[in-house]
């Protein structure tokens, strides 16, 4: 793989970039890899890039039913945090904002990770209780995070109406650490990275069975024909429940529009990103210069991606209160994907029924923050059985009744 | 140079001028201009700069395609960024000003960046910018920001002095598109008699049958146009609306239109923009059709426009958009614009057309009055910097060997002509390509389908991919009549009819010269706001993002304001030839709602400021603003969180309150509190299902605190129910519960238990509840007389209904605070008279109102869970003591299976205590115990968390109450609770109940 610099640029600005190579290679599938994954988004093409990067397993197929990375992980907004309440989340979110930090570095690919900082509004003394319980948490968990006076909002984010009419602002809980990234620059990279240690990526191929002996896993049948495998690891957000159908178990999830949009680009006006849970909205300023907004999922479950237009009135509704100036801007497009919601609004990283299927899901609306901490762990997972990044997130779980609840933290999308 | 014509233009009223504004200049303007029009018309063709390179940017269109045309609208609270001056009416007054550059726009220097641009290809910034990685943050990305954006962001300060409002309309038939086919389709729709709503996003109804059609129904198109309005209008069916964009179209039916009120007209009163909800049963999309621009070197220099907007300026506004027009095209449309150009005296040095076709009438005409037609030819490159001088001819099917100049002004060019296909995509409506005209049209077998299964969106006209008038107007007729066919009306009537024009085949031509070289490739705009070239897709292919959604991605091809309206066929098309594959299996991008930007003020509508949500005020609510309060929102309502008294801070309020309460009295305003009635014969049964108590067993006239579980078994509301009578109970919630637990008892009745015989009904709102609560408490009330309150006619945990002061009551004697307490429920409409009355006969007994903080430590001291606190949706009762609510003589309730799992009775949980500082001091909110080490993920190792903690005025104190690893076993133990700041409080760990621990202050 040639390396991506300014440097390389510049060579082959000269022979009018006739030069450059694929970012990851077109192969036909082989009869058989150590292990596949199902679904080329950015969960999927990280656990086979940390598979091949931690373990040296690099005989992996990673199989994609439409074009990767077009799910989720090219529909959310962007937002990398992890300033959560339970001690499993904190530490996987926390593991991927750290990978997060050198990402591009690590990929030689600039996914434009911007540690701009994220702050949780409180505009309720409930919500202050409930942030100061999370920042107690976290200093305990290795997180950093901080309690910020609605004065210190307000220089942090000019454009804000901190003082109601309705819900004044008293304060918010700060991760400086946290931000943004480009969300298709993630999947590319993880892709350019895997194709560059021999994995095969292999996109417009449908997995329709899923092939077992004796309580087993041997392999998969697609829309290209049948490969076999050791292991399977299943990561397809939005249709988790289908896959494991196949697979001949089922999950304790369901599938719920969640939407965002964007408003035309204008100038820098706000540096950081907001989340604002009392009035249901959230909203950063993407380098192009658009505002994005999202806000909490539909009510009804779908697997159509896109929603009810009243949850887009709510969401930014929320927003004009929260910065008056957006009145006037315009709404360019909205959009909606499909989001995988578990009983306690935690992931699923676990062994399953089937010796040698993994299955990761359930990210509900979060996923896109996880991604590197979730490859990760889930590669951990497929190699050793075992991780503690991943250990507490089990499907076993909803039978203890050992709930990692998230509500408590954020009852909002993000 | 552009400039106003002597001939009259239709649109534009040359009776009356007036006067806008362009950074600074004063220009002058008529009625009936768009800001375009106007601009063009004192020759301003430079209008902006692009996004990536800062590009010079012209006026390319003569409607909602535009990409160029950006300004910013207005100032101060109404500045607006990124208006469309081809969609801007202009008005007396307006104030326009152009984007993205700096110092000027003539000299911009991020200008700069074109001369860069050969180092700026498509999807650049991944590859570099990667070392060293803390330039990113505080070099790279603040300058990328900088340098992109458009539109200047409005001041911080902004508050949007105009209104904006929502609509809803029902119809059977929804038109979107005011164009000959639109209102052909209404006619037809009309006649048959059902309910019609037409809507044009401009001011002017007819479309470009006006500019381009001959005649219709043997009329002239203008006088057709007038006579269809008349017959329209005359129609009770029938509902008209200008400027009203359809922005989406949704499941069901379900459209959005956007119908801008007062944006031609200036600040004026009266709502800015409508935002209409339509619901129909059949949407017809008579949405036009947009021209597509040619692909070659310089096409994005202004003067190059779009062949059909330089004849819309001429014939629409009287405006030439230059002295000498080089029309460009591949099929005969073009033609209309030398003829448009030649009728208004200007010259037309050349036609270049790709094709060498034979003489068709329209080429006939040009060629007739002396227009030099060159055939199989292209443009190898246009001339000039920020405005077109000339143009240099090749032959298409070379590499771009020069073989003539031509001096022009003006370049019109004509790539053919796509449907706007993007509401009839909205909702899933699937495209088929159409070899002929190059473009991909509606697929009648797969369109949107409604909640039945049945289609609901219709294509009509040139958005179903109909390019000739004669067959626009088929179509239409047709489509009209079966939308109202599909909603039950009977068609009548028959279609206009005209003639159509001979016209040969349009040659798809996606690049010029075929065989152009990188050099002239990477000077081919495809999408000229994102600066987008032809290289860009081709290198996108080239690097494997070959997926359409990959390579707009990569390039940001069509993600501009616009949304690709001219781009999006080119780019794929060169996507396709790169991959070598056909175009239709490369397919389009998503197309997403709106169909052009709408305001945000819009979509939020009424709802702002102290209307953002709904105020939920209680019976007391004026008493309570006159007393001082200091209000906690609490969902929608307000309640008091403390009366400060002069020159007390909230604290010192509250604790007063706390002391007040338990030497004298207090009252609370209890009103927010859930009341839902559970009436029925199967009433008991159903609530022994949903509280973990036995509810059926409880005795009319008497009162049971009761607990409820969500189906994992976690705690997630409690509350006191009374038995009205045997079929009746009233279930007090939490005030954040009445609508949840009301739904919950709907989701359960209504899906699982649907046989049983039992009505839910929320009388929150009906009732104000009055907390009379202190050692004085029956002492007042005996003061207003009217019942007897005392202990042995009304015993705690007891009820009764009577009089208090003449006003009906029913007092619960239930305490939520250990002292001698009353809640006192009465008529919604009479519950500030009865506070009054309670205030002014408790002066005696030293009265004071207190609030929902003094509640909380009231309750703390009590020791006293508080759903919210104590519970946070992971807690179960076991967790919390309450053992003694769960009825073991129940078969089942919501949770009992759930809360014998594995987890729930392990042996090492955490239980509630109470916590003691051993300084006095208070805990901080949310604090956490911590224990040896760290676990396996290195987090420190915690052993519980606080979830209540405050001073206690009563015990002069901090109290605390917490989960802590196996609580109860551990009394006296002492705990080390870490702040954030890194240090230390220590606390015992003691019984939760700080105050009154026999409990004798309640049952007096």
């Amino acid at each position: 793989m040639k390396k991506y610099s300014a440097f390389a640029i510049a060579r082959e600005a000269a022979r009018y970039h006739q030069g450059w190579e694929r970012a990851w290679a077109k192969r036909a599938p082989k009869a058989k890899y150590d292990v596949i994954i199902v679904g080329a988004g950015g969960h999927g093409l990280a656990t086979a890039y940390y598979l091949g990067k931690n373990f040296g397993i690099t005989n992996v197929a990673v199989i994609e039913k439409g074009w990767l990375g077009g799910g989720n992980t090219g529909r959310n907004t962007t937002i990398i945090r992890s300033n959560y309440l339970q001690d499993p989340s904190a530490a996987i979110y926390e593991k991927a904002r750290s990978l997060y930090e050198n990402l591009s570095q690590d990929l030689n690919y600039n996914i434009m990770f911007s540690p701009r900082g994220v702050i949780m509004l409180a505009q309720t003394h409930h919500e202050v209780r409930g942030y100061q319980r999370t920042a107690h948490a976290n200093a305990l968990q290795g997180v950093k995070t901080e309690w910020i006076s609605p004065s210190q909002v307000k220089k942090l984010v000019p454009i804000m109406n901190i003082e109601g009419p309705r819900y004044p602002v008293l304060g918010g809980l700060w991760q400086a650490r946290g931000g943004t990234a480009r969300h298709d620059a993630v999947a590319w990279g993880y892709a350019r990275a895997c194709s560059d240690m021999g994995m095969d990526i292999i996109q417009q191929t449908e997995v329709t069975a899923i092939k077992r002996e004796g309580g087993k896993v041997t392999g998969v049948s697609t829309t290209r024909g049948d490969i076999a495998c050791d292991k399977l690891g299943i990561v397809v957000a939005g249709h988790s429940g289908v896959l494991a159908d196949m697979a001949g178990f089922r999950l304790p999830i369901e599938s719920v529009p969640l939407q965002a949009l964007v408003s035309e680009p204008i100038k820098p006006c706000m540096d950081v990103v907001v989340m604002a849970n009392t009035v249901h909205g959230y909203m950063s300023q993407s380098d192009k210069g658009e505002m994005v907004i999202g806000g909490g999922t539909d009510s009804h479950n779908a697997y159509t991606q896109r929603g009810s237009f009243h949850h887009i009135e709510e969401t930014v509704r929320a927003l004009c209160e929260t910065f008056p100036m957006l009145s006037r801007l315009k709404m360019l497009r909205q959009w909606g994907g499909i989001v995988d919601v578990t009983g306690d609004r935690s992931p699923i990283l676990s062994k399953t029924p089937v010796d040698g299927v993994f299955i990761n899901c359930g990210w509900g609306t979060g996923g896109f923050k996880a991604i590197p901490g979730s490859g990760w762990g889930m590669a951990e997972l497929i190699a050793k059985g075992h991780s503690p990044l991943t250990d507490e997130f089990g499907l076993d779980r909803f039978v203890e009744g050992r709930f990692i609840d998230e509500s408590v933290a954020a009852g909002v999308a993000h | 140079m552009s400039t106003r014509l002597q001939t009259k233009g239709r649109l534009v009223n040359r009776d009356r001028q007036i006067s806008f504004s362009f950074n600074g200049k004063r220009l002058k303007a008529y009625e009936g201009d768009t800001l375009a029009s106007a601009l063009l018309a004192n020759d301003q063709m430079l209008v902006g700069r692009s996004f990536k390179y800062h590009r010079p940017r012209g006026v390319v269109a003569s409607g909602a395609e535009e990409p160029n045309a950006l300004v910013n609208l207005g100032e101060g609270h109404r500045f607006e960024p990124n208006a469309r001056a081809t969609t801007t009416e202009v008005f007396d007054g307006l104030k326009a000003g152009s984007q993205n550059h700096f110092p000027s726009l003539e000299f911009d220097v991020g200008a700069i960046n074109q001369h860069l641009s050969r180092f700026l290809p498509a999807g650049f910034y991944y590859k570099m910018f990667i070392h060293p990685r803390p330039l990113w943050k505080h070099v790279y990305e603040p300058f990328i920001r900088q340098s992109a954006g458009l539109g200047k962001a409005p001041d911080a300060e902004t508050r949007d002095p105009d209104t904006y409002e929502y609509f809803h309309a029902h119809t059977d038939v929804l038109i979107i598109g005011g164009g000959v086919a639109g209102l052909t389709a209404a006619l037809a729709a009309g006649r048959a008699g059902a309910q019609v709503i037409l809507c044009e996003q401009t001011a002017d109804w007819g479309g470009r049958a006006a500019v381009d059609g001959d005649e219709i129904d043997g009329m002239p198109v203008e006088e057709w146009i007038k006579n269809a309005l008349q017959e329209l209008e005359s129609m009770k069916n029938i509902t008209l609306r200008t400027r009203m964009m359809g922005a989406g179209v949704y499941d069901h039916g379900y459209v959005l239109c956007y119908e801008r009120l007062t944006d031609h007209i200036g600040p004026s009163e009266g709502p800015r923009h409508r935002l209409w909800k339509v619901r129909a049963k059949q949407v017809v999309t008579a949405t036009g059709a947009i021209e597509r621009p040619l692909s070659f070197a310089g096409n994005d220099i202004p003067g190059v426009m779009l062949a059909s907007a330089v004849r819309d300026y001429a014939i629409n506004y009287g405006v030439s958009a230059g002295d000498r027009t080089v029309v460009v095209t591949n099929n005969d449309d073009a033609y209309r614009t030398a003829i448009a150009m030649l009728d208004a005296g200007l010259s037309v040095p050349a036609v270049i057309d790709v094709r060498a076709t034979p003489d068709t009438p329209l080429i006939e005409r040009v060629k007739s009055r002396g227009v030099r037609v060159m055939q199989g030819m292209a443009i190898a490159k246009v001339k000039g910097g920020k405005r077109v001088t000339g143009v240099s001819v090749c032959s298409q099917a070379g590499e771009g060997a020069v073989l003539e100049d031509i001096a022009c002004d003006v370049v019109a060019m004509s790539g053919g002509w796509s449907p706007v296909v993007h509401l009839w995509s909205h909702c899933g409506g699937k495209l088929t390509w159409d070899e002929a005209g190059a473009f991909f049209r509606p697929d009648p077998t797969r369109a949107p389908l409604s909640f039945d299964g049945t289609p609901f969106v219709i294509a009509a006209g040139s958005a179903n991919g109909e390019m000739d008038e004669g067959a626009v107007l088929a179509d239409a007729y047709t489509m009209g009549q079966e939308a109202a066919k599909r909603v039950g009306a009977t068609p009548k009537g028959a279609a206009p009819t005209a003639k159509d024009t001979a016209q040969a085949p349009l040659l798809p031509v996606w690049m010029m010269p075929q065989g152009a070289s990188y050099k002239l490739r990477s000077k081919m705009w495809l999408d000229y706001q994102n600066d987008v070239k032809v290289s860009d897709v081709q290198l996108a292919a080239q690097e494997g993002y070959e997926s359409v959604e990959h390579t707009k991605r990569y390039t940001t091809l069509g993600m501009a304001t616009d949304q690709g309206k001219l781009s999006n066929i080119n780019g794929l098309a060169i996507l396709a030839q790169e991959l070598n594959a056909p175009i239709p299996q490369v397919g389009t991008t998503t197309f997403r709602p709106p169909y052009t930007p709408i305001s945000m003020g819009a979509i939020a509508g009424e709802a702002k400021g102290e209307i953002f949500q709904p105020l939920r005020r209680t019976p007391m609510h004026d008493w309570h603003e006159a007393h001082g309060v200091y209000w906690e929102p609490v969902g929608h309502w307000r309640r008091p969180y403390c009366y400060p008294q002069s020159g007390e801070s909230h604290e010192d309020a509250v604790n007063r309150e706390v002391v007040n309460t338990r030497e004298n009295l207090g009252l609370l305003d209890a009103s927010t509190l859930g009341k839902l009635i559970v009436k029925g014969p199967d009433a008991g049964k159903f609530l022994d299902m949903l509280y973990t108590n036995m509810m059926s067993t409880l005795k009319p006239g008497r009162c049971r605190y009761g607990l409820m579980c969500s189906e994992n078994g976690f705690l997630m509301d409690d509350g006191v129910v009374a038995r009205i009578d045997d079929d009746t109970f009233l279930c007090h919630t939490t005030s954040g519960g009445a609508d949840h637990i009301h739904a919950h008892m709907e989701e359960w009745l209504q899906t699982e238990w649907w046989d049983w015989q039992v009505h839910v009904a929320n009388v929150t709102e009906q009732y104000g509840q009055i907390a009379v609560v202190g050692p004085k408490a029956r002492d007042v009330l005996q003061s207003l007389g009217g019942m007897d309150v005392s202990k042995e006619a009304l015993s705690f945990m007891g009820w009764a209904d009577g009089t208090l002061g003449g006003i009906p009551v029913r007092i619960f004697r239930i305490s939520f605070s250990g002292e001698l307490s009353y809640e006192i429920a009465v008529d919604a409409g009479r519950a500030q008279e009865l506070w009054e009355l309670l205030h002014a006969n408790g002066q005696q007994f030293g009265v004071m109102p207190y609030g929902t903080e003094a509640l909380h430590i009231l309750r703390a001291e009590k020791g006293f869970i508080m759903i919210g606190d104590e519970t946070d949706g992971t807690v179960i009762p076991q967790d919390l003591g309450l053992h003694w609510a769960l009825s073991k003589k129940k078969a089942d309730y919501l949770g009992k299976r759930a809360q014998q799992r594995t987890h729930m009775t392990d042996p090492d949980r955490w239980l509630l205590v109470g916590l003691e500082t051993v300084d006095g001091s208070v805990i901080p909110d949310g604090a956490y115990a911590t224990g040896e080490g760290t676990n396996a993920n290195g987090q420190k190792v915690v052993q519980g968390r606080v979830t209540s903690t405050y001073y206690s005025a009563n015990l002069k104190r901090g109290i605390a109450m917490g989960l802590v690893l196996n609580g109860p076993d551990r009394m006296g133990e002492q705990l080390t609770f870490l702040k954030t700041d890194g240090t230390a409080v220590h606390a015992r760990i003691v019984d939760p109940v700080f105050y009154d621990k026999e409990g004798v202050k309640q049952d007096v």
